[in-house]
C-alpha cells in the first residue's frame, strides 16, 4: 500500500516528507524498543511506534525505514522534523492507539515482518 | 581509491548527539557507491556502538578506516569498563539505567547486534578504564 493509504487508514496527519506519499509500504513493525528495531532487515517497511524522540529518526535513517507513524497522538518535534526531511522518511502522528492502528493496516494488507 | 581516515567524538549521555558519526559515515559510503544493504550493516554496527558510549561511557572518539575492500571501525572510550565481556556480549544482558531504556535501548540487544552486522568484531575492556571495540566489514 501506498503511504497516503496509510495516512488516511490511520486518519494521520503528515508532519515530515508529505511530497512522499506515493511510496510503496509493504511491511509493518511496532515496537518501542529501537534496539529491536535496529535487527530487522526488511525493506519498504512502516514502523509504529509511541517513543517520539530523536533517536527514534535516527534509528530509521540507520535502519533505511522510510516510513514512521506514531501512535496516540506522540507529538513530533521541530528536530525530528528536521532530522527525518534531510533523510528523506516520512512522519506522520496518529490519534489510533498501537492496537488499532496495526489492526487497521493488517486488515488492509500491511505484512507482518514475522 | 586511497584509503581514507575519519575521526569523529562522542560526547558521554548526550543524546541528541547520538548518531553523528553514524550519519557522517552513511553519507560517505553513499557516495563511494557501496551496496545500500552493506551500508546498512556497517552503520547499524556503528550506531549501536555509538548509542553504547552515549550511554554508558564519559566520552570517546570513533575511527573509521576506509579502503578499496573494507571499512574498519574503532569505537574507544573513556569509562566504567565491562567486567564480564561474555556476560555482555549475551543477548538481554544489559546495564543500562532506567533513561537509556526510555530512549528505546538498553535492552542488552546491541553488542550482539554489532558482531551479527560485521564480518570481524573484537572488543576489549579494562574496568575503570574503558573499552574498545574494533570491527571490520567487507565492502563488497
Amino acid at each position: 500500500m501506498k503511504v497516503r493509504d496509510i495516512v488516511q487508514l490511520l486518519k494521520g496527519r503528515i508532519v515530515a516528507g508529505s511530497d512522499m506519499q506515493d511510496r510503496e509500504v509493504q511491511y509493518g513493525f511496532a515496537s518501542d524498543l529501537m534496539s529491536d528495531v535496529l535487527t530487522l532487515d526488511t525493506d519498504h517497511l512502516l514502523l509504529i511506534t509511541g517513543l517520539a524522540n530523536l533517536q527514534v529518526i535516527r534509528t530509521a535513517e540507520m535502519a533505511d525505514i522510510m516510513c514512521v507513524a506514531f501512535v496516540r497522538d506522540k507529538k513530533v518535534s521541530p528536530e525530528m522534523i528536521e532530522l527525518a526531511t534531510e533523510n528523506h522518511i516520512v512522519l506522520l502522528e496518529t490519534p489510533y492507539s498501537m492496537f488499532r492502528a496495526v489492526s487497521v493496516l493488517h486488515d488492509n494488507g500491511l505484512e507482518p515482518v514475522y | 581509491m586511497g584509503a581514507m581516515e575519519f575521526r569523529y567524538e562522542v560526547e558521554g549521555g548526550n543524546f541528541s548527539k547520538a548518531g553523528h558519526a553514524s550519519s557522517a559515515v552513511k553519507k560517505i559510503l553513499k557516495q563511494l557507491n557501496v551496496d545500500a544493504r552493506i551500508i546498512k550493516r556497517v552503520v547499524v554496527a556503528l550506531y549501536e556502538g555509538e548509542v553504547n558510549v552515549v550511554a554508558h561511557a564519559h566520552k570517546g572518539h570513533i575511527l573509521v578506516n576506509i579502503n578499496e575492500d573494507e571499512i574498519g571501525i574503532s569505537i574507544i572510550d573513556q569509562g566504567p569498563g565491562i567486567p564480564d565481556i561474555d556476560l555482555a556480549m549475551q543477548e538481554g544482558f544489559s546495564t543500562a539505567s532506567a533513561a537509556v531504556r526510555e530512549m528505546g535501548f538498553g535492552a542488552g540487544m546491541g553488542l550482539p547486534n554489532m558482531k551479527k552486522n560485521t564480518d570481524n568484531f573484537e572488543i576489549e575492556s579494562q574496568v575503570g578504564v574503558g573499552t574498545t571495540v574494533r570491527m571490520t566489514t567487507r565492502l563488497s
